[in-house]
């Protein structure tokens, strides 16, 4: 992604943000947006996430740092002088004007000439597949409609960059899923890059290219979603993205990524190492629950453990099993639901095993 | 036992019997004497349509009305401009600040409006303290007539109606999303556009209603024209008391009550084809 293009749209050089001048709601962000990307700004509520996309946008200034647009540093730039296509989770559709007027706003106050907004605002509302609406109240509009055309304003002056805030939170699942990929469809369709905050860990791994992670304020992580579910850097990333099983250990042996970890138990696992590793440092070993085989498949595997069944819940195309292992009693495998396979019933024995590389060793 | 229909009677007529002493008094003290009112203006001194159609002919009551609704045409518009700006302070201020300036908002109506009027005219008087400044700093040479005439009738009146503008218009603001605002300059919109493009069209509702109120009770204000004015700034409702108090020719003074009765109500009613009046009143 990076090696496409040479310089990035969007840069942040060590940017931080504090509203109380105690604590830092952003720090230290250093982040690139690469031109044409679908990136994701990941996060519980407080990470920082919306502050981030509040301070490209121009609303918020940050406290030190510095933020460069197209090569342009746009720090102290006022919000409409930047350019930047904004959607905002309440829509924000202005109810004094009809749909057509407020997808006409940023050409207005930009004073195209009539003719030409008529015929932009007919294609943005195509665009968005509400032709023939444009006279209508906004109020008279569903959910998923004042979205479209918050959406449709937003892109209608043609900018580089867009910015959405949680645009789908309003919205119910069904229309969710359908949205986000309308979205996805206009982002490739158009070439623009799309700046994204959500809450949401499927939607942020559906719909980009790249997801940021934020935690209090620290950019955690930024890859794309395939690397940031099967590489987590850190307990956080890897909780906070699926389920995991974090057991604590202690390395006693390293050489060439891989380690040797023991568990407060006795048990040794062995583990891909992340990051730095010495023996004798406390680390976190991290296990996605599909990635444990179970019974005669985990034959073959580096690790093999003896556990007993604590409870299965049948999910339909998979079970979720909850084994008592390793010491402890929420250790959680998913078995997908294949033809012929058995039902495991609470207390049987059966034996676990993964390979070393599906374990990652995080240091503390 | 009682049925459930009887039971229900004699709910209904208990819930009657509590509202008799309050139904009664509506009837008695203002009913009764408003239909006198208005029987009087046809009746006195001869029965017909007379005392009206001085509305055509006196010119004295025609420089009555003109006056009224001059005074209270500034009043509106210098209340509407003023409590506007106070009311959008009000809305971009801290929670805290609100409180402190909605309790300075508030202050004025714990004090009587013929003290806040004698207040004023102990202020603008020609040895005032506002003119005693003003000559003092060498703005003006000689006081100015600031008081006992028009200027001073406009003071003393923006000066009480103020709150009711500034309420009205804060409610309306309250109820604007700010996010409005914040959208509009992310699509390209100035200061200025964004609040005359999207924030101002939406305190339109607010500034109808604070107009109307501020006007319609400027119609009919007594104490401050009457002591500002020193007699000599003649609104209607002076003008009625003059005719029953003084000359006595209570048809006149009836016909003109009810003329502003009617024309207030119809201002209302004319409003409401526009507007929802019981929302605008908080109702």
């Amino acid at each position: 992604m990076s090696a496409a293009s040479p310089e990035p749209l969007v840069r942040f050089i060590d940017v931080s943000k504090s509203y109380d001048g105690r604590v830092d709601a952003v720090s230290a962000l250093n982040l690139a947006v690469e031109a044409g990307e679908f990136l994701t700004l990941l996060g519980p509520s407080g990470s920082g996430k919306t502050t981030t996309l509040t301070m490209l946008a121009g609303f918020e200034q940050p406290t030190s740092g510095r933020i460069f647009v197209a090569g342009e540093d746009v720090t102290s730039v006022p919000v409409e002088k930047r350019g930047i296509g904004m959607v905002f989770q309440n829509y924000a559709l202005f109810p004094n004007m009809s749909v057509g007027e407020n997808i006409a706003f940023p050409l207005m106050v930009r004073r195209l000439p009539r003719a030409e907004i008529a015929q932009k605002v007919a294609r943005a509302l195509s665009m968005v597949r509400l032709e023939g609406l444009a006279d209508r109240r906004t109020q008279q509009l569903s959910g998923g409609q004042q979205q479209r055309v918050a959406v449709a304003r937003a892109l209608v002056f043609e900018p580089g960059l867009v910015l959405l805030d949680e645009p789908l939170g309003a919205l119910d699942r069904q229309l969710r899923e359908q949205m986000q990929y309308e979205l996805k469809q206009l982002h490739q369709r158009l070439g623009v890059t799309m700046v994204y905050v959500t809450h949401d860990q499927v939607e942020a791994m559906t719909m980009s290219d790249r997801v940021a992670v934020f935690s209090t304020g620290l950019l955690r992580q930024i890859a794309e979603p395939r690397r940031l579910y099967e590489e987590p850097e850190s307990l956080f990333v890897a909780r906070f993205l699926g389920e995991s099983n974090a057991l604590a250990a202690t390395v006693t042996r390293c050489e060439s990524g891989q380690c040797a970890a023991a568990l407060p138990g006795g048990e040794t696992v062995l583990a891909t190492a992340v990051g730095t590793c010495d023996a004798g440092a406390a680390i976190d070993l991290v296990l996605r629950p599909e990635k444990v085989a179970l019974g005669a498949a985990a034959q073959g595997c580096a690790n093999r453990f003896a556990a007993r069944v604590v409870e299965a819940t049948f999910l339909g195309d998979q079970v979720r099993v909850r084994l008592a292992a390793l010491g402890r009693e929420d250790f959680v495998i998913k078995q997908p639901n294949a033809a012929g396979q058995g039902t495991l019933e609470p207390g049987a024995l059966v034996e676990i095993g993964w390979r070393t590389e599906d374990c990652r060793a995080l240091a503390r | 036992m009682l049925s459930l229909a009887e039971r229900r009677r004699s709910g209904r007529a208990a819930y009657w019997l509590i509202m008799l002493p309050a139904l009664l008094m509506l009837v008695l003290l203002y009913l009764v004497p408003l239909f006198d009112v208005l029987l009087t203006s046809v009746t006195d001194p001869k029965p017909g349509l007379g005392n009206y159609g001085m509305l055509f002919t006196s010119a004295s009551v025609q420089k009555t009305l003109l006056t009224t609704l001059r005074i209270a045409g500034i009043t509106t518009v210098t209340a509407l401009l003023l409590g506007y700006l106070v009311a959008y302070a009000m809305r971009a201020a801290t929670t805290q600040r609100q409180h402190i300036m909605l309790f300075c908002v508030l202050l004025p109506f714990w004090i009587s409006v013929l003290v806040r009027s004698f207040a004023w005219l102990t202020l603008l008087r020609g040895e005032g303290p506002v003119n005693s400044l003003l000559v003092a700093s060498g703005l003006v040479d000689e006081p100015l007539a600031l008081v006992r005439n028009e200027t001073g009738v406009l003071i003393g009146m923006i000066h009480v109606m103020l709150p009711y503008a500034i309420l009205t218009l804060y409610a309306n603001m309250r109820g604007i999303d700010v996010g409005l605002v914040a959208a509009a300059r992310s699509l390209g919109a100035s200061r200025l556009q964004a609040f005359r493009l999207v924030f101002l069209p939406l305190t339109r509702p607010g500034l109808v209603g604070a107009g109307t109120l501020v006007f319609i009770l400027s119609l009919g204000f007594y104490v401050t024209p009457a002591l500002l004015g020193g007699g000599k700034v003649l609104m209607i409702a002076e003008y009625v008391a003059v005719q029953i108090n003084d000359t006595l020719r209570w048809g006149l003074g009836t016909m003109l009550a009810a003329t502003l009765m009617i024309s207030v109500l119809g201002a209302l009613w004319a409003l409401s084809r526009v507007i929802d009046v019981r929302r605008l009143f908080g109702a």
